[in-house]
């Protein structure tokens, strides 16, 4: 896996008076889910498209694993690099299993493998290669193409991956299920992802941490729960919402400020909660079956009892 | 028609001289273009002034523009065929740019984003998705040449024009007016068809249609 680290990094456009990215410094740990969040103008993209050289900043450097990325040659680097977009940008010429044996292709694998290759990646987007491997992309509904784009950016195994609001131009239910597909795949592919949006939503439910960004430059680079907890300025209090409780109890796991299991405690009847819940559901639990507490299960067995009072101090504290 | 079955061979090798004086023009003309388009793709004032300029070419009648070539070249094909290939370039060029301009630049971005290089980008993506538009600049280019070169055959440069002005010398002749008119009609028509084959064999669209139907 690779760690990604920027240093100073400014992007200035030719004809433009203001920076677009403005001295941003930050590092992305190996292996992490990073979120580039804030309003459309804020630089978000044009810092995602200096990790591929894409774009080259105009001042600061960019390090990869601890090298310079000016080091390599962009082609090379772009190898190593998944890259995502918007608008998917699948080749229509190209059938499905085509398009994914690009980058196998440019780096010269063998026909076998980048077949196997192919199989593997289309069953880990849950499409059935046998058949969608002919397949054209004018043939496929937006959603599956963006899964096709997933599968190319993952061909060739890269440690890193680009995303530029992938699931922005995709309707909601359908955005919802490739959001959960994400975060199944974030716990099976241990990439390094860098992933651009202005869905504040999707930010949250997705990142390990998220930069916020406003202008061109770094407003607060944190985890979700303290973005909501303790927001850096008034900007990103307003941006993610830190003032809807609602939104905070759904960010929060039951296993976090359930209170331990008293003793001689039989189950009885009492409505129950798996610990990994959020405090969202909980709430909704306690308010419909009208009882004092839940018990807190870990798959089969109680192992604590979560009350309206907890909650309530959960909140506080936040 | 008596005329063709009655002299094939004197058809044949003025058929044989028309395809030949075309072909080259052709040929060298495609040679011309791409490098051409690809240059004034980047400058959208440059496309505009080039194609401008070829444009006007086009205006200048094609006897004048042969007899304008005549003190450089000799009375002989060559003029003819350097008269065609200007002429067809204002088609060749506006069809190339059109084709390249047409290619969606998000694809082109992605490619680029997955480290292919400029001739990786030419081959694998840019020709393929630009081909059948280039491929009907071409043919167009090509039914226009087939036209203009019967002009030739009074500039020495032999082709089927030789028995249409035969045939208005020489009184009576209708015959010899009638087999070069449909001499260049059926040549016209025969390489517009090849020329059609020709991109429908490239393009992708018809084959995802076929995919689609079967």
């Amino acid at each position: 896996m690779s760690s990604i680290a920027f240093q100073h990094v400014s992007k200035t456009f030719p004809n433009s008076t203001h920076a677009a990215v403005n001295d941003c410094t930050f590092e992305v740990d190996s292996g992490s889910f990073v979120v580039l969040l804030g309003p459309s103008g804020c630089g978000k993209t044009t810092l995602l498209k200096m990790v591929n050289r894409l774009l080259e900043p105009t001042a600061g450097e960019i390090f990869l694993d601890g090298k310079n990325i000016r080091a390599l040659e962009a082609t090379q680097l772009r190898r190593r690099i998944g890259y995502v977009i918007q608008q998917v940008g699948l080749f229509p010429h190209l059938t499905v299993a085509q398009n994914i044996a690009v980058v196998p292709e440019l780096l010269g694998w063998e026909r076998a493998r980048i077949d196997a290759r192919i199989d593997g990646l289309l069953e880990l987007v849950e499409l059935k290669p046998e058949y969608y491997r002919a397949r054209y992309p004018a043939q496929l509904s937006g959603g599956q193409q963006q899964r096709v784009g997933l599968a190319r950016a993952l061909a060739a195994d890269p440690q890193v991956l680009l995303m530029d609001e992938p699931f922005g131009a995709i309707d909601a239910i359908t955005r919802a299920s490739l959001q959960d597909e994400m975060l199944r795949l974030k716990n099976t592919i241990h990439k390094t992802i860098l992933f651009v949006t202005h869905d504040v939503d999707e930010a949250l439910r997705l990142a390990d941490k998220i930069v916020v960004l406003r202008a061109g430059r770094i407003v607060q680079y944190d985890t979700p729960y303290h973005l909501l907890t303790a927001p850096a300025n008034e900007f990103v209090r307003e941006l993610v919402g830190a003032d809807d409780m609602v939104r905070q109890l759904s960010l929060l796991r039951v296993e976090h400020v359930m209170a331990p299991l008293p003793k001689n405690f039989v189950l009885n009847g009492t409505p129950t909660i798996l610990q990994q819940d959020d405090l969202r559901n909980a709430l909704s639990k306690l308010l419909q079956s009208g009882a004092s507490a839940l018990a807190v299960l870990d798959e089969t067995k109680p192992v604590g009892v979560l009350s309206l009072e907890q909650i309530r101090a959960s909140a506080k504290r936040a | 028609m008596d005329y063709i079955f009655k002299n094939p061979l004197v058809v044949f090798q003025l058929l044989w001289q028309h395809l030949f004086v075309t072909g080259i023009a052709l040929v060298v003309a495609i040679l011309i273009s791409l490098p051409v388009s690809l240059l004034i793709l980047r400058s959208r004032r440059l496309t505009t002034i080039v194609l401008g300029i070829l444009s006007a070419f086009y205006t200048i009648p094609s006897i004048a523009l042969i007899i304008l070539l005549l003190p450089v070249t000799g009375l002989n094909e060559w003029s003819v065929i350097i008269a065609l290939i200007l002429y067809v370039q204002v088609i060749l060029v506006r069809n190339n740019v059109a084709a390249l301009n047409g290619i969606d630049p998000v694809i082109v971005e992605a490619a680029r984003g997955m480290g292919m290089n400029r001739r990786q980008l030419w081959w694998r993506v840019q020709l393929p998705l630009a081909l059948p538009v280039m491929l009907a600049g071409i043919r167009i280019a090509a039914i226009v040449a087939i036209g203009i070169a019967t002009v030739g055959a009074k500039f020495n440069a032999g082709g089927l024009g030789r028995l249409l002005f035969d045939g208005i010398a020489q009184t009576g002749r209708y015959d010899k007016i009638w087999a070069g008119a449909l001499a260049v009609a059926a040549l016209a028509l025969a390489v517009n068809l090849a020329l059609v084959a020709l991109e429908r064999y490239f393009s992708y669209t018809r084959k995802i249609q076929q995919r689609a139907a079967a």
